[in-house]
């Protein structure tokens, strides 16, 4: 009994150390709280995918009630704004190719005469396809402006679409961003400092000393591993006050539960962390393995793009990202309100992950001497 | 002139032991030559904001004719992979488990309501994922749209109420709205951030560390000297990326270079001095490798992903994020670049953005020097 007590006594005092390495300099306390909280803010609504400002231009050659109508229209949405009125044809690529219009809208001088005979008249939509997203959103937006005044037009009403968006009623991208941030954001540094802690203790010529000591390399390991997840999920709660207090975006899920897998995850990910930092010979090499990786694990994790949309080779590979699990879990008991039966299957690969990185790390601590 | 050798025998000294260093440790290399390439594979292959046919649940609580020929309306879209289920109950619970992303519910009295024009369709939307929301709500509206003009024409036109307007589209630039390559010439600026940032942010940090530099200082090297001797090294690494970026665009991703090479490159070179004196600033600030490090990641990496344009569209942020990103050199260059690969060349633009790249230049080397002489007191 008192053999375990002293272990954990032992645990605690390399923890108390580690933790003081971390946050004795005001200058690494700063950096590790202050940037969570400026990246959620600026993030929050810079990451956007929402169209709320499209400039364009217009050249109308048929100066009729028609295209005076269908202009309207376009300018009461609140997001076209008309920056530019053509005179002529050749005044479409000058506004495109300096950026000033995202689109030009071309009507001819028979759209008037079309109309009223009863045919089709055409419209040309010419986009800026530099960003295609905003172009094709944008393209998307005009088609169903146009659709609604062709059916007013025609008085036959046709059907009707009803749209209801389940978790997210406006369909605001930052709702779908955010929540994944919780735990993106966050892994940035965790798996850095893990990174840097053993290999640090290397470059430093201390690791040597604290294997000499009495503490098993399990003891070394949590007192290792604990510091780095605990700052990760400090900054997670941080990244997620912005969210539901600043940005008023309702968690529909337990707050327990998503602690649950940002628990699990930043196992993993800290696992990993140390795995690196094991195999480093230096602090340098460990923050760019660290670095090499984390790439990668942004990318493939359906943060920016969904993984459906990525080839099949590739969402292989997200089977072992945890930071894909990670975001799956916040996202899904966040705006989901998923429970555990709905998410225990994500914390499968973390719990596997965490298996076998963290006894793989300490087991090099003691194998791989530099 | 007459200290003119003692510059040029200081400077090979230096710039030899830089990149010694460099090409000793693999680590350095690995992020220098290896992230680029997987980079470039992964946003090239893995990142697509293309939605692929999107599985949507259909709910026919109406089996007339006229419902199911609606119905097979979706069917004609390429977008759109409808699966028929039998009622809500099924369709609610395939969306929850996420296997679908959208609900279309055709309601009983669907057709009922048709002939006097009021008929209603149920669209419920997964917005966990709004991008593909929005997608699906547009291809839902569209392919329903182009029913009902079918179904129009076919019961002879409404001639008395006059024509309907047609959309005929033309996306410039990317006549195919292909997100690669919207995404593929934006990779030249996340890689160079990268390298010069994260790469160089370590170089001082690491010698103030040692107490490597302080020994520097004994000696006539000036700090000019340092900086250079550091930078030159990397520039050989940067312009290496660049050559692979360039060819990886043109060559596996078919992405056009409608600019002039020249100025493409010209314009990386300029940007890639800007990347590394960025991260050589960070260095002599941070004091400290793990600083340093931090520091790299969140000024440099994170900001050009997030707010320079790569990804997210600039004029749909708020006011202070554009201030924000004006400020940051990423936005610059990334706009400049986009325009070169497929727009041509614009010389407005291009002398706009080399002359603030130019600025940073001159900004950032008075003040990574400054960081270094000011060390000697």
């Amino acid at each position: 009994m008192s053999a375990f007590v002293d272990a954990f006594w032992q645990i605690a005092a390399l923890i108390r150390k580690e933790l003081l390495a971390i946050v004795k300099d005001p200058a690494s306390r700063v950096i590790l709280f202050a940037p969570a909280l400026m990246q959620a803010l600026l993030f929050g609504y810079g990451a956007t995918y929402d169209l709320t400002n499209v400039p364009y231009a217009v050249l109308d050659q048929s100066r009729g009630a028609a295209s005076v109508e269908l202009l309207a229209r376009l300018d009461g949405t609140g997001v076209f704004h008309r920056v530019a009125t053509l005179a002529s044809p050749r005044q479409i690529a000058n506004v495109i190719d300096a950026n000033d219009a995202l689109m030009v809208l071309s009507i001819p001088s028979d759209f008037e005469n079309l109309l009223a005979t009863g045919q089709q008249a055409p419209v040309q939509v010419i986009l800026d396809g530099r960003n295609s997203s905003t172009a094709g959103a944008a393209a998307g937006y005009v088609g169903s402006i146009v659709t609604d005044y062709n059916n007013e037009r025609s008085g036959a009403g046709g059907v009707t679409i009803e749209r209801r968006a389940w978790y997210n009623p406006n369909l605001e991208s930052r709702w779908n961003l955010m929540p994944a941030m919780i735990a993106a954001l966050s892994m940035l540094q965790t798996l850095l400092l893990a990174a840097l802690s053993v290999a640090r203790e290397r470059e430093q010529g201390t690791f040597d000393q604290l294997l000499v000591t009495p503490l098993t390399p399990m003891q070394i390991l949590i007192g290792k591993a604990l510091p780095s997840i605990l700052i990760g999920l400090i900054q997670s709660t941080i990244i997620f006050l912005v969210i539901r207090f600043w940005f008023q975006i309702p968690m529909n899920g337990s707050v327990w539960l998503m602690y649950g897998g940002l628990l699990m995850f930043n196992c993993a990910a800290v696992g990993i962390g140390l795995s690196i930092s094991a195999l480093s010979l230096s602090m340098q090499q460990a923050m760019l393995y660290a670095f090499l990786l984390i790439m990668p694990l942004m990318l493939l994790s359906g943060l920016l793009t969904p993984v459906r949309n990525m080839p099949a080779i590739l969402q292989l590979a997200t089977y072992v990202n945890p930071l894909r699990f990670g975001v799956s879990i916040v996202r899904r008991v966040y705006l989901e309100g998923a429970g555990l039966a709905d998410v225990a299957v994500d914390f499968i690969p973390l719990l596997a992950v965490a298996a076998v990185t963290m006894p793989l790390s300490a087991w090099l601590f003691r194998n791989r001497l530099a | 002139m007459k200290d003119e050798p003692g510059f040029r025998r200081r400077f090979a000294a230096l710039f030899r032991k830089e990149v010694r260093q460099m090409l000793r440790d693999k680590s350095n290399l690995a992020v220098g030559l290896l992230l680029p390439v997987m980079l470039i594979l992964l946003f090239g292959y893995g990142l697509s904001f293309d939605v692929p046919s999107a599985p949507v649940a259909v709910v026919l609580e109406d089996s007339s004719p006229s419902s199911r020929d609606f119905a097979a309306g979706l069917q004609g879209s390429r977008y759109l992979a409808p699966a028929w289920v039998s009622d809500m109950t099924e369709a609610e619970k395939l969306m929850r488990a996420g296997k679908v992303d959208a609900i279309v519910r055709f309601p009983a009295d669907f057709s009922r309501r048709l002939a006097p024009g009021n008929a209603h369709i149920q669209l419920l939307l997964n917005g966990v994922d709004s991008t593909t929301a929005s997608a699906v709500e547009g291809y839902v509206g569209g392919a329903i749209g182009s029913w009902s003009q079918r179904q129009l024409d076919r019961l002879g036109g409404s001639s008395a109420s006059g024509g309907s307007v047609v959309v005929v589209q033309r996306m410039w630039f990317n006549e195919a709205g292909n997100s690669t390559w919207y995404l593929v010439p934006g990779l030249l600026v996340l890689v160079l951030t990268l390298i010069g940032a994260f790469l160089t942010s370590l170089l001082i940090a690491r010698e103030w560390e040692r107490g490597t530099l302080e020994s520097l200082f004994v000696t006539p090297v000036r700090p000019l000297e340092l900086v250079l001797a550091k930078l030159a090294p990397y520039m050989g690494v940067g312009i290496i990326n660049v050559v692979t970026c360039l060819l990886a665009a043109r060559l596996l991703f078919k992405v056009p270079i409608r600019g002039s090479l020249w100025v493409i490159v010209i314009a990386s070179i300029l940007y890639l001095v800007v990347s590394l004196l960025l991260g050589l600033l960070i260095s002599g600030v941070a004091r400290s490798q793990f600083k340093a490090s931090q520091m790299a990641l969140l000024a440099s990496f994170m900001p050009a992903m997030m707010l320079s344009g790569f990804v997210f569209d600039l004029r749909n942020v708020p006011v202070v994020i554009q201030i924000v990103s004006q400020v940051l050199p990423a936005t610059h260059f990334m706009s400049l670049i986009k325009t070169l690969f497929l727009a041509g060349d614009d010389w407005a633009q291009i002398l706009r953005n080399c002359t603030i790249l130019l600025l940073y230049v001159a900004v950032l080397t008075l003040a990574t020097t400054r960081t270094l002489r000011k060390s000697l007191d």
